[in-house]
């Protein structure tokens, strides 16, 4: 009798089923739990990579309730491709509306935050702009340059605090979080993601300059919805975080 | 951006060590007997950062040996073109001495499974193995080595032993073999024969390189040995004799130790280099 793939996958995902026909011991009698080494391997490497990969989301809930969540999670996304460092993008949105952890309700942006560092490691390389770059250029010419942005680079916003978030389950001696949205930046200056605090209006200042807007259109943009957008601040996270990895600007008309 | 061309036209008769990044320096400064590496293909493709420098840097220095664990050669379905094209990117600009894969599949209608998975060896899982081999070896414009896998049960349905499946795929595809001997000794205690006559019945002319890796020990339902090929500890005594009966029969090959899970510190996996490398030089080329 022939087993089809999908009759194993089924038996292997669910433990509940029973184990195919025709799966047989050396002596020809019914595989059993031999079966369940299949089930087993599966089932631990995907929640091994789960653990790998939200470490801090491991921390919040505890390492139990987070394998036996993960359980749930891989069986209803198993793995897209087989490229394992990039599992588990659906988890945040699995967190945000798995029933049992509603009163958790900023897991789902902590586990964007992991999947956002994950990203930023395995970006592609890009050269930073020299960190004097923008005081080389003349101030009539400042306001119209457009600034690339490195691949690596992510920006998150939450209602929740995710930095301290982050942090205090990461940094030893970082304070407790305290309610209140926190908006955060990824850079990778060498190999290593840096997550910082974002000042308030960063979030729509650099998906400005991703899109394009000059330094001056980026700013007003930013100031109309601000007041209070520090534009030094953002652009001292992003040249220390070499960040930056091209400046153009047209000629002054 | 990457330009590494490989000078290592071929794997030596060295012991070679699954790379695993914890011990990057130690690798570069005081490799030991290590005369090559391994590495699992799909840990490669990222788009930059740590891995691929560590990568690109390793590249000059050692032979690669590409090991793919996720291109599910025994799949029903088609090969996933996504993947390929990745792996194919990989091979362009790393160049690698060799690329192996397993005889198994690990993906089915999308979804990936991280093992794997054990076929029934019939003609139609010869056909669509050797139509998958082929498609590689066209896509990657090479030749690849396919590697015996770890058993825990037996389908009714096989009508041919594995060894013969083997060879009989690598006349149809020109494919070469990797011949894991924990794995031979797994799949004989786990369906109880002897592993000695399986080695003697494989294509050992075909075999271009051999793995060794640690296993652990359960028991199936009647309290009967059942053997898991976890690459999480040393290689047993059994094992390292399986090797040395190997190499008297086919020569020395590149031997790997394979470590993938509770990855000890470097001395420990580099005692195992250096076990194999007493196991090679015993063999008379």
């Amino acid at each position: 009798m022939t087993i089809t793939q999908s009759q194993f996958r089924t038996a292997m995902l669910d433990a509940s089923t029973d184990i195919p026909k025709g799966l047989l011991d050396a002596q020809g009698r019914d595989a059993g739990r031999r079966f369940n080494v299949y089930r087993n391997n599966v089932a631990v490497s995907l929640t091994d990579a789960l653990e790998t990969g939200f470490p801090v989301i491991a921390k919040l809930i505890g390492q139990e309730n987070f394998r036996a969540i993960a359980g749930v999670f891989l069986r209803q996304h198993p793995p897209a491709s087989p490229v394992m460092m990039f599992y588990g993008a659906e988890f945040p949105a699995f967190l945000r509306n798995f029933e049992p952890l509603q009163h958790l309700g900023y897991l789902g942006d902590v586990a964007k935050v992991e999947m956002a560092l994950r990203h930023a490691y395995h970006a592609e390389d890009a050269q930073a702009i020299a960190p004097d770059a923008l005081a080389q250029i003349s101030p009539e010419d400042l306001p119209n340059i457009r600034m690339s942005i490195a691949p690596s680079v992510q920006v998150l916003s939450s209602p929740w605090p995710i930095y301290d978030l982050w942090a205090y389950n990461s940094i030893e001696g970082h304070p407790k979080p305290q309610a209140g949205a926190q908006d955060m930046l990824i850079t990778r200056v060498e190999f290593d993601p840096l997550p910082h605090l974002l000042p308030s209006g960063s979030v729509e200042f650099i998906a400005a300059l991703r899109g394009n807007a000059t330094l001056s259109e980026a700013t007003e943009q930013t100031t109309k919805t601000y007041a209070d957008f520090d534009l030094g601040a953002v652009l001292g996270l992003l040249l220390t975080g070499n960040a930056i990895t091209s400046i153009t600007h047209e000629d002054s008309q | 951006m990457f330009d590494v061309t490989s000078q290592f036209p071929n794997l030596p008769y060295m012991p070679g060590v699954g790379y695993k990044p914890q011990h990057f320096s130690e690798i570069t400064n005081n490799p030991g007997s290590v005369g090559w590496l391994e590495i699992h293909a799909e840990n490669y493709m990222g788009h930059g950062g740590r891995p691929l420098a560590q990568l690109r840097h390793l590249a000059e220095r050692f032979p690669i040996s590409v090991h793919g664990v996720g291109l599910s050669i025994g799949g029903e379905g088609a090969l996933d073109a996504d993947h390929l094209s990745r792996l194919k990117h990989l091979v362009e600009w790393l160049k690698p001495t060799v690329f192996s894969e397993h005889l198994a599949w690990s993906t089915h209608e999308g979804a990936f499974f991280n093992d794997l998975l054990p076929l029934p060896y019939t003609n139609a899982t010869l056909d669509h193995v050797c139509a998958h081999i082929n498609q590689v070896q066209d896509t990657l414009q090479r030749q690849m080595m396919l590697e015996n896998p770890s058993s825990y049960l037996a389908f009714d349905d096989s009508t041919w032993c594995e060894p013969e499946f083997l060879r009989e795929v690598t006349k149809r595809t020109g494919c070469g073999l990797l011949l894991d001997v924990n794995n031979v000794f797994v799949s004989a205690t786990n369906l109880d024969y002897n592993p000695r006559d399986y080695i003697t019945a494989y294509p050992l002319d075909q075999v271009g390189e051999i793995h060794l890796g640690g296993h652990d020990e359960d028991q199936d339902d009647f309290g009967k040995p059942l053997l898991i090929d976890s690459h999480g500890r040393e290689v047993v005594d059994p094992v390292w004799a399986l090797l040395d009966f190997t190499l008297d029969l086919c020569g020395p090959r590149p031997v790997l130790i394979e470590w993938d899970t509770d990855v000890p510190e470097w001395a420990i996996l580099s005692a195992e280099v250096d076990r194999a490398a007493r196991a090679l030089s015993k063999v008379v080329a």
